[in-house]
């Protein structure tokens, strides 16, 4: 059966659960006897086990497998929890996790046994019950292997069925040998390479599973199975196989015509479809061969039934307001209201239509729970984080790219932000650091805030890296206010770290973060007070496809600006343009505000005429808590634009974030706030 | 000299002129020729990109090859065309005086530039043919512009 038309569905479901597996998990740690969480986190295992199990992703079901064999120990009170224990459960989950991007990126789970996290669950079983061993690992065995008598374990593919048959009718024994290694054996691969050489002496061994090389590289279980075309008796197999040390078990059984024709029945049902059959049979002997199909997953949003009903509505109204339009167009007078009905009726399907592309922060901010535990334990620092505002809504592509930075910053708060217990004891306050999460929407912005109550940022010690680094000179850097002086954080290779840590301090972090950020035309900003702690904001737009701006002429060119960092509209005369250190200035109520011409900056041709004009039309904007201000010809209105790329020729040049088609087909570009304010 | 069908060892070349030579592309690259329209000038661009056109709802840069080559700029006329070529990653506008036709051109008719010059800069001329006993200079708009391409 194709499977490829599951595969988005098993993905996008797979990661849910792993979400809930990961809460669940960091629950279970905070208060490891709560049977509900427990046995939440045996749903998860067995739902994903089945699900896995459906695809026909052998690895990940096996994992998910041994998880509830240890997971039910533990609801049965055979086991307690313990923080190895859990330290394992998310390995486990980790382990998860790469089996689905695996998944999503090639359509097949990958050839990574994890078999250390398998050993280790198994571990927990033996290791702290032997009782539990005995009841628990032992169905699972029968479990596992289960295959009822004169039943094949192995699937045959119509080779080996060829070769098979004609192995029969030469005369020849033909076994398929199961054999089970003891659980305590270490050296598995060297026992199963002692097992192949009885075997290869006496046989030709024509199958095995998982496949000889996963076997010489200790990639499998404590069991496997070949098959192998022989002279000799089953007795003799048995026997010689049981010789050989740390040997649990040893089956054969013999293959005879019948389960040839068996297979051969099955495989003929499924003929039509031989492109999937093919990949199932890959799949199940874990084979080396190159991915097939390589079936990448598609970005999918996952929407309100009710957000879609909105837009349906709308939908049908617009038919309507056709409908109206035509039948005036015979009339023949244009008809004011409709157009009218029709103007808001299109900004509601914008709205409706941007909504749906709008995604919960949730999502990313659920994954760092687990991060921030981590983080601790690696630091040994107690911290704990707050989080709020999770069901604030950001468009798909933001939510996709604001991950990363955000992790930058939360370990950055960790490593550098928090102090460790005996420093915060100094300090008088509790040892416990705390590192808040908040997201909120602020118009049309989304504001996520990380905050912690560690030390702060060392303002003194950043003004004599800035020196040092000979960025900029003493006398310099002594006017800088302190907020000037934090945002040469953002700069690129700018550590303050005095010690390198695995978590930040290779001065790569900071400055990632903010391009990223510019990349979604959002900015970052720092406050900070020595001993009290720091607090990172970013600011995000809603969307990112359709904004509102405004048209502006310079020269005779039209350019967009954003509104969103348009803070006022200002005339000024001539006279009132100030230099202040070389550059010139504006005063805006006692606020200092530097004028940044955009004809000249973006060289637009003269248009001609020296027009003396006595007043100068001044475009105040936002970037960050600064403001500069743009010169510019005039004035043309506000509008609400469609964002397009300017195409690959054209990408990264400065001062433009893109183009915009304007009603009359012209195209104005939209000028990039963020590198055109000083 | 006209040949009409194409067989395996020809190609179709899409002939224009700028200034007094005629040039080829090779049409499977051309997507559509249009007439001039309004350029919306992009700044801090080298000079040869003349900004971007909307192409019906799509933005395309636009270049000048009569700039790229270092040929004074005219004024645009009724013959003046862009020819908007489209590629995997990209879609890009040329600016050329006139656009003729499409001819076809056997390999034997096409002769390498390699045996003229051996200069990298020249990179971007496939060969040289003939029609109507002028000389076409066949060229790779994709190498014209590589040093576009290669910028981050």
């Amino acid at each position: 059966m194709d499977m490829n038309q599951y595969l988005d569905i098993f993905v996008e479901e797979s990661k849910e659960h792993l979400q809930q597996l990961n809460s669940s998990l960091l629950q279970l740690e905070k208060n490891n006897t709560d049977k509900q969480v427990l046995n939440e986190i045996f749903r998860v295992a067995h739902t994903l086990k089945g699900m896995a199990g459906t695809m026909g992703y052998i690895k990940m079901q096996t994992l998910t497998h041994h998880m509830e064999d240890v997971l039910d120990a533990l609801r049965n009170d055979k086991i307690t929890v313990d923080s190895n224990m859990v330290d394992i459960l998310f390995r486990c989950l980790d382990a998860l996790e790469t089996y689905v991007n695996t998944v999503s990126l090639s359509g097949q789970e990958g050839h990574e046994a994890f078999q250390d996290i398998t050993d280790a669950l198994a571990g927990i079983l033996k290791g702290n019950n032997v009782q539990a061993k005995s009841t628990e690992t032992s169905p699972k065995t029968e479990e596992t292997g289960s295959t009822e008598p004169g039943k094949l374990r192995v699937e045959l593919n119509q080779y080996d069925i060829n070769v098979i048959k004609a192995g029969l009718d030469a005369g020849m024994n033909v076994f398929e040998i199961h054999i089970v290694l003891d659980k305590g054996c270490l050296l598995k691969a060297a026992r199963a390479f002692i097992v192949f050489q009885v075997l290869d002496g006496n046989s030709e061994v024509i199958k095995s599973v998982p496949k000889i090389e996963d076997i010489e590289d200790e990639r499998f279980d404590f069991e496997f199975t070949v098959v192998a075309i022989t002279e000799k008796s089953s007795d003799f197999f048995i026997k010689e196989i049981n010789s050989v040390a740390e040997i649990e078990k040893v089956e054969v059984t013999p293959i005879l015509h019948e389960h040839l024709d068996a297979g051969a029945v099955r495989t003929e049902s499924k003929e039509s479809d031989e492109v999937s059959e093919d990949e199932n049979g890959a799949n199940k002997v874990l084979s080396d061969q190159p991915l097939k199909k390589a079936h990448k997953t598609n970005k999918t949003v996952r929407v309100d039934i009710e957000r879609l009903d909105t837009l349906m509505n709308l939908v049908s109204e617009l038919i309507i307001v056709k409908n109206g339009l035509e039948s005036s167009m015979e009339n023949g007078q244009a008809d004011d209201d409709s157009i009218e009905y029709l103007e808001r009726i299109t900004t509601s399907i914008h709205d409706a239509v941007m909504k749906v592309r709008m995604v919960p922060i949730e999502q990313v901010f659920n994954r760092f729970p687990r991060m921030i535990r981590d983080v601790a334990r690696e630091l040994d620092k107690d911290i704990e984080l707050h989080m709020s505002g999770e069901d604030t809504e950001l468009d798909r592509t933001v939510i996709d790219e604001i991950g990363e930075p955000l992790i930058h910053i939360l370990r950055n708060s960790a490593d550098h932000g928090l102090e460790t217990r005996e420093e915060r004891k100094k300090m008088n306050k509790p040892p416990v650091g705390n590192i808040y999460l908040r997201a909120y929407q602020d118009g049309n912005n989304v504001v996520i805030e990380v905050e912690d109550d560690g030390r702060g940022i060392d303002v003194a010690k950043v003004r004599r890296k800035i020196i040092e680094k000979g960025l900029e000179s003493a006398e310099m850097v002594n006017t800088f206010s302190d907020k000037e002086v934090v945002d040469y954080l953002f700069k690129p290779s700018f550590s303050t770290a005095d010690k390198v840590t695995d978590l930040s301090g290779r001065g790569v972090g900071l400055d990632v973060v903010k391009t990223k950020i510019e990349t979604l035309g959002g900015i970052v900003e720092v406050e900070t007070e020595w001993g009290k702690g720091s607090k990172f904001s970013i600011r995000i737009p809603l969307t990112l496809a359709i904004i509102q701006a405004l048209l502006v002429y310079i020269g005779s060119e039209q350019y967009a600006i954003p509104l969103s960092s348009i803070s006022e509209i200002v005339n000024v005369s001539p006279e009132e343009i100030r230099k202040v250190r070389n550059q010139e200035v504006i005063l805006l109520r006692d606020m200092v505000i530097p004028v940044v011409y955009l004809p000249q900056i973006l060289e637009v041709p003269d248009s001609g005429a020296e027009k003396e004009e006595k007043s100068l039309t001044c475009v105040i904007v936002k970037k960050g808590d600064k403001f500069s201000a743009f010169i510019v010809d005039s004035l043309i209105g506000q509008q609400e634009i469609v964002i397009k790329s300017l195409g690959k020729i054209l990408s990264g040049i400065k001062y433009i974030a893109g183009a915009t088609i304007l009603g009359d087909g012209n195209v104005a570009l939209i000028l990039d706030v963020n590198s055109l304010a000083l | 000299m006209e040949k009409n069908h194409v067989d395996k060892n020809s190609k179709q070349y899409v002939i224009f002129r700028i200034g007094d030579q005629e040039f080829g592309a090779d049409i499977h690259k051309v997507s559509i020729v249009e007439k001039m329209m309004n350029i919306a000038r992009v700044p801090t661009t080298p000079p040869y990109i003349k900004g971007v056109i909307n192409l019906r709802g799509e933005i395309i840069p636009v270049l000048s090859l009569r700039i790229k080559f270092g040929l004074p700029e005219i004024e645009t006329d009724d013959d003046t065309r862009i020819i908007i070529f489209k590629f995997n990653e990209f879609a890009l506008g040329v600016i050329v005086d006139a656009v003729y036709e499409v001819a076809v051109y056997n390999e034997e008719d096409i002769e390498s530039v390699t045996s003229i010059t051996n200069d990298r800069s020249y990179d971007y001329i496939v060969g040289i043919a003939k029609r109507e006993g002028r000389l076409v200079t066949l060229i790779n708009i994709k190498k014209l512009i590589s040093d576009l391409l290669v910028k981050e």
